[in-house]
């Protein structure tokens, strides 16, 4: 196919005739420049996640109060907050889908850009504002304590100041700005394919990009109706959640879940999406199964929507009720087993090399599978009774979700970042990147499974103890961890001032989608002679 | 300055109205949050008025690019209605969450109801409306104003201006008809916003719909003036379709706010009526 692509290295010559300087960012309609914003932000705000999970560490670290005044509970939630909201809408879905999303979509599909390039920036300047409301609920008056999930009646009775509603209006924000980028990265990857660029032939990253996409265009604005009625019981007089006045609290967990369970699976859709291409690239081989991957994609996101209330297991409801959500869950396992086994199937007598990008993606293989067995403990009713609100599952989503979309995030970078910027990373601090991580985050996140076990609850910043050796390893965990996102920093400032200028496609014969025809840094524009696929 | 390449697609150029409607928007949220905890009630107009303003330099630019630029190739008007379609879409599932909680009340209603819907107990009790008055009046109107912009629409198709003008125009009529009366509704209600889940389910629902029937009035309005400017041809005018499409959306909303959230509690056990 790169011979129909002769027109990508002349593209190169003629001038980008856009604003310069400040403009070219504030003003821009184009995905790369758009995609860049979106991982810088990301990168911040993941420092401020990840710096404000170590308060939490420091915290927990020993039995009593240690960081925060005696008695002051709130506070601690109020870090649990900004710290679940922070990863969540600042870190992991920008990075995954305005980042990587803006950068790829279009370079695989052979787009010259996205359908809508206004709309596209203003998805990326409504994260402005959504992040200066959020950070701002963390100083406005007490803060919001409510957890990411805001459940009423703590949020509509408990915190009246105007934290909790600067936080649900930065929701409101970084809802709209992900609803705006769905329409306009579905109606690219529908409308603007290469000729011969069939669904069936769409590279995997893509097809995860359009499942994910689809969840958030349907799930957010059900969250954007649930915490409107927050904002009116709050404010206004509304009766939604107020059981006095013929509400219903558990109304919200029903519709927040609704979002949140979808929601989950955008986290970690993009990842598989890139963890198929790294894998498939480092094999040396196809990825095994194509259109059964494209479609367990599908088939998890369209189940996604219909498993919500295994969250609510211990809120009260109908043994039928658990019995279906329960099975329901269970259903989830078998398109994810085929995405595992097939991952294994791809490397399975391949010509594997463990090249920095294929390290992250079979540590986010084990990540997500460690999680994902948990998942399938935690999907029956009787068991959650027992380990609701316990570090069990606290342990279990940073497993699944938060590492398995994480280590996507740096899979995708190492694998790309030569290709955005023209420069390569170094592979010794790449290396040392990873398992610095790996040792920090298992450290962190397995033992919780046993504190969990024992009983230790989620959200409490004391506790007895009894509970006090796994959590001290758990907060060493975490200081690792940090300090590997810090070597991060370093990594990604070494490699874009000084690493080592790299080609069009330079990892070889397994890099076969239509990003590696394109020259390294991508051309400002590229595609403009949309390349025939066959 | 376009950014031409070998493609059908529109490569928008550089514009300052995004980041513009990022500054709107961080006024408006700013300004709400200024205005529920009793700081300031001024920022919030002013935030929503640059809210406006972006709309309307934006939109400005993309009649400008669509008319006279002729830049929305017939590959760039399928990525629109593509775009629109979706739009809808999320649209219906933000109605999703309000209808969610109204069945969630009325189909489950609680011992704080008096156990019926809508409530009977003597704290939230309530009056409701006759679905056979306004309602139904209201229903009429907006079916009807379903015609009207399909007439226009077929005058627009076969370049008959006068027909596309006059069907507008009522379509528009209709619309601030159906919001007139919806006040009015609203001023003789026998409950109010604050009084129980049933005022608080009725308002909000019917409100975030009476609030998409001023945008959809405003649309085709906005459609109008550019009929009268010829902004439109037989084969090209996909705004007047977003409109009309959209218009639709805003009437099977209602319908299915006529059918439960009016007409099936008026069968409910707990129904008392106004007036009767």
């Amino acid at each position: 196919m790169s011979s129909a692509y002769g027109g990508a290295h002349a593209q190169d010559a003629h001038a980008h005739h856009g604003p310069t300087g400040w403009r070219r960012w504030a003003y821009s309609t184009n995905h790369k420049d758009i995609g860049t914003m979106y991982l810088v932000f990301a990168c911040v705000f993941g420092i401020v996640g990840g710096l404000i999970s170590v308060l939490i560490r420091m915290e927990l670290q020993e039995p009593g109060m240690q960081l925060l005044a005696e008695g002051d509970y709130h506070q601690f939630n109020v870090f649990t907050t900004a710290h679940g909201l922070i990863m969540v809408f600042f870190l992991i879905m920008p990075a995954l889908i305005g980042g990587f999303g803006n950068w790829f979509i279009p370079l695989m599909i052979g787009a010259p850009d996205m359908a809508f390039p206004r709309l596209n920036n203003m998805s990326f300047w409504f994260m402005i504002p959504s992040a200066i409301m959020l950070v701002g609920s963390v100083f406005a008056g007490d803060g919001a304590g409510t957890g990411w999930t805001v459940y009423a009646p703590l949020s509509t009775s408990g915190h009246s100041g105007p934290a909790v509603d600067m936080a649900i209006l930065s929701l409101h924000l970084a809802g709209a700005s992900s609803i705006l980028s769905s329409l306009n990265f579905i109606t690219t990857i529908f409308n603007m394919r290469a000729p011969g660029m069939t669904l069936h032939r769409m590279p995997l990253f893509v097809w995860s990009q359009l499942v994910t996409t689809f969840l958030l265009l349907l799930s957010l604005p059900v969250l954007a109706g649930a915490i409107t009625m927050l904002l009116t019981d709050r404010n206004f007089g509304t009766a939604f959640y107020e059981a006095a006045r013929g509400g219903d609290p558990i109304l919200y967990q029903h519709l927040f879940w609704f979002f949140g369970h979808p929601e989950v699976y955008v986290l970690v859709l993009p990842a598989f999406g890139i963890v198929s291409h790294v894998v498939a690239t480092f094999s040396k081989k196809p990825i095994f199964g194509y259109l059964g991957m494209a479609y367990a994609m599908v088939a998890i996101g369209a189940v996604g929507f219909v498993v919500w209330a295994h969250h609510m297991y211990t809120a009260g409801m109908s043994v039928d009720t658990e019995a279906y959500f329960l099975a329901a869950t269970l259903v989830i396992a078998v398109p994810t087993g085929i995405k595992i086994f097939s991952w294994l199937a791809t490397m399975w007598g391949g010509s594997i090399e463990f090249k920095t990008p294929m390290l992250w993606a079979v540590g986010m293989i084990f990540m997500f599978t460690v999680g994902g067995v948990t998942g399938v403990v935690l999907a029956n009713s009787p068991v959650t009774t027992a380990f609701h609100d316990t570090y069990y599952v606290v342990g279990h989503f940073h497993y699944v979700m938060a590492m398995g979309a994480l280590f996507g995030i740096f899979a995708g970078w190492y694998y790309w970042i030569g290709k955005m910027s023209g420069r390569q990373y170094n592979e010794t601090l790449g290396k040392g990147h990873f398992w610095l991580t790996m040792v920090g985050v298992n450290l962190t996140f397995f033992p919780m499974h046993f504190s969990g076990l024992a009983g230790m609850p989620r959200r409490i910043p004391d506790y007895p103890d009894a509970f006090s050796g796994w959590n001290y390893v758990s907060s060493i965990g975490s200081y690792i961890g940090f300090a590997a996102a810090l070597l991060f920093v370093y990594i990604a400032i070494r490699t874009i001032t000084s690493g080592e200028r790299v080609g069009a496609n330079y990892w070889g014969e397994g890099a076969t989608s239509l990003e590696w025809t394109v020259d390294s840094p991508a051309p400002h524009h590229t595609h403009e002679t949309m390349p025939h696929v066959r | 300055m376009a950014h031409t390449g070998n493609h059908p697609y529109h490569l928008a150029d550089p514009s300052p109205w995004p980041i513009l409607g990022s500054i709107a928007a961080l006024g408006t949220a700013g300004g709400l949050v200024m205005f529920m905890h009793d700081m300031t009630p001024w920022v919030l107009p002013l935030g929503l008025l640059l809210v406006i303003y972006t709309m309307y330099v934006w939109w400005r630019d993309v009649v400008n690019e669509a008319t006279f630029q002729k830049v929305h190739t017939s590959v760039v008007q399928i990525g629109l209605r593509y775009g629109m379609t979706l739009f809808i879409a999320s649209e219906v599932m933000f109605f999703f969450a309000w209808f969610w909680a109204f069945f969630n009340a009325s189909l489950y209603p609680t011992d704080e109801m008096g156990g019926t819907w809508p409530p009977t107990s003597p704290e939230i009790g309530v009056e409701i409306f006759n679905a056979w008055g306004i309602p139904l009046v209201n229903t009429i109107i907006l079916l009807s104003s379903g015609v009207t912009v399909t007439w226009a629409h077929h005058g627009l198709r076969k370049g008959d201006k006068q027909t596309l003008i006059r069907g507008l125009w009522l379509t528009v009529l209709l619309g601030a008809a159906f919001t007139a009366l919806q006040a009015y509704e609203y001023l003789n209600a026998p409950f109010n916003f604050t009084g129980g889940i049933y005022g608080t389910t009725f308002f909000m629902a019917t409100g975030f719909h009476g609030a998409h029937v001023i945008i959809g009035t405003v649309f085709l309005a906005v459609c109008l003036v550019r009929a009268y400017k010829d902004h439109f041809t037989p084969d090209h005018h996909f705004g007047f379709e977003a409109a009309a499409w959209y218009w639709h959306f805003v009437d099977v909303v209602w319908l299915f706010l006529f059918t439960f959230v009016y007409w099936w509690t008026m069968t409910q056990p707990g129904a008392v009526i106004a007036g009767h």
